[in-house]
């Protein structure tokens, strides 16, 4: 219980800090994907359910404020989570490449899938532009942030594992 | 102990897949039902109104602090360098100054045959802190912190240092979102202010970078206009109150078909270091509706 009200915690500041203190520190214009990074995260640590409601209430908080449609991002978010989750089974904590290489599916997908919905629909064709100059950097970005963040998520997860270990035995 | 082992009863959980699909319908209806009408803006602005809105504005203003620190360090070196070069211009300028004001006299008195100047006063403003930026790389919007309480409406005006920031596109009782005219996918019908040619200024993702936007549709036959002039908003715009300073035109080229014209214009307004916005309570008149 206490994990779970830690992590709906976790995933709220989260989204804080990518309205209010990353885009004040942006680099060239671009902002990394921590959105992305916790529904990713949530996903391959806790499963497909955890990856899939993370994605679509974070996703749905992101459409209500900067989004014309609500929604579209609580069903990109959501795929990106439950996808994610698929790989639970495969994933170790102590491995740093599993992580890294699904961040790098996750915000590539994504990037295409904002750029499909928001431009290429209103006939902006210059896909390369978009690749090299937001998509590209956004991504590397974000995976600078991913081996930040991931070691002190990892770091709390034990701490409570620990905890829990300790109290039922 | 008898050999049937009663099996534990199990926890009931739900399949992801179906937890899946549900969303899916239930993300999708919301589109369809969003994309048209604007039935679920009210409550669910108001509910992220009170649970997210007091958390960002605190965080607003640490990050501001942070980032303003980190500025500040990097700065002060430069600053000292400036300060002697500034020290030199200001004797020149007190000379200058001296000229200019006596060319005040006469610019005073155009002043008042333009008329557009005394316009821009009237017009009722509010002042608002910007709170959080729009967290993607795909548009360019931000949250104040006023909405539907301080009297603020969809459509309302939004200025910064004199020039035209956007107009809000989504509020909620303590917050508002103001979509900026260099966002793509915004358009702002303009007028060059020294020939009173129409064009249509239009926000490009591709020139956000380099903090131009761009116009097109710009009739201009006798080549009047000219690198430099003054954009504001025209009077035939449906949201925007006619008068507002957009930029300056950058740069004009003939279209293909040699009729229009479009090209570059730099806004006046700085949007990379912007904090605080002046809202217009004024609207446009609608009554033809």
């Amino acid at each position: 219980m206490i994990r779970k009200i830690i992590m709906v915690l976790g995933a709220f500041v989260i989204f804080l800090l990518q309205n209010c203190v990353f885009t004040q520190f942006n680099t060239g214009g671009i902002v990394p994907n921590l959105i992305l990074l916790i529904t990713g995260i949530y996903g391959f640590m806790h499963g497909e359910k955890a990856g899939l409601i993370a994605g679509f209430l974070l996703g749905l908080g992101f459409d209500i404020f900067y989004g014309d449609i609500i929604g579209l991002h609580a069903l990109i978010f959501m795929y990106i989570g439950y996808i994610n989750g698929k790989f639970c089974g495969i994933y170790y904590p102590e491995d740093i490449k599993l992580p890294l290489l699904l961040i790098f599916l996750s915000n590539i997908s994504c990037g295409v899938l904002d750029y499909i919905f928001g431009y290429l629909i209103r006939g902006r064709l210059h896909f390369s532009y978009y690749f090299a100059h937001i998509i590209l950097p956004e991504m590397l970005y974000t995976m600078l942030i991913t081996i930040i963040i991931y070691p002190i998520i990892v770091l709390i997860y034990n701490a409570f594992e620990k905890r829990e270990v300790r109290k039922e035995a | 102990m008898s050999p049937v082992v009663k099996p534990k009863k199990e926890k009931f959980t739900f399949p992801g897949k179906y937890l899946l699909l549900i969303f899916s319908i239930l993300s999708i209806a919301l589109m369809v039902v969003t994309y048209g009408t604007t039935a679920f803006d009210g409550p669910f602005n108001t509910a992220v109104g009170y649970v997210v809105v007091p958390f960002e504005k605190g965080i607003g203003r640490l990050g501001e602090w942070l980032s303003n620190r980190s500025e500040e360090f990097t700065d002060v070196k430069r600053l000292l360098a400036e300060n002697e070069e500034l020290k030199n211009e200001i004797n020149k300028l007190t000379e200058e100054n001296a000229i200019l004001s006596q060319e005040r006299y006469e610019l005073n008195s155009l002043r008042t045959l333009f008329e557009l100047s005394n316009e821009y006063d009237s017009y009722n403003k509010v002042g608002a802190r910007i709170i959080a930026k729009d967290s993607g790389n795909w548009f360019s919007s931000f949250i104040i912190d006023k909405g539907t309480n301080d009297g603020l409406q969809v459509d309302m005006n939004v200025i910064s240092g004199g020039g035209l920031v956007g107009c809000i596109t989504g509020i909620g009782p303590n917050w508002a979102r103001v979509k900026a005219i260099v966002s793509d996918k915004n358009f702002v019908s303009g007028q060059v202010l020294s020939t009173g040619e129409t064009l249509f200024v239009e926000g490009d993702l591709e020139l956000l970078n380099s903090n131009i936007i761009s116009f097109s549709m710009l009739e201009d036959e006798n080549d009047a206009v000219v690198v430099g002039d003054k954009v504001v908003t025209s009077k035939i715009s449906d949201k925007y109150l006619p008068g507002i300073l957009i930029g300056f035109i950058q740069y004009i080229e003939n279209d293909n078909n040699n009729l229009t014209k479009s090209g570059y214009i730099t806004p006046a307004v700085d949007f990379e270091h912007m904090s605080e916005v002046l809202v217009i309570t004024d609207m446009k008149n609608n009554d033809y509706e």
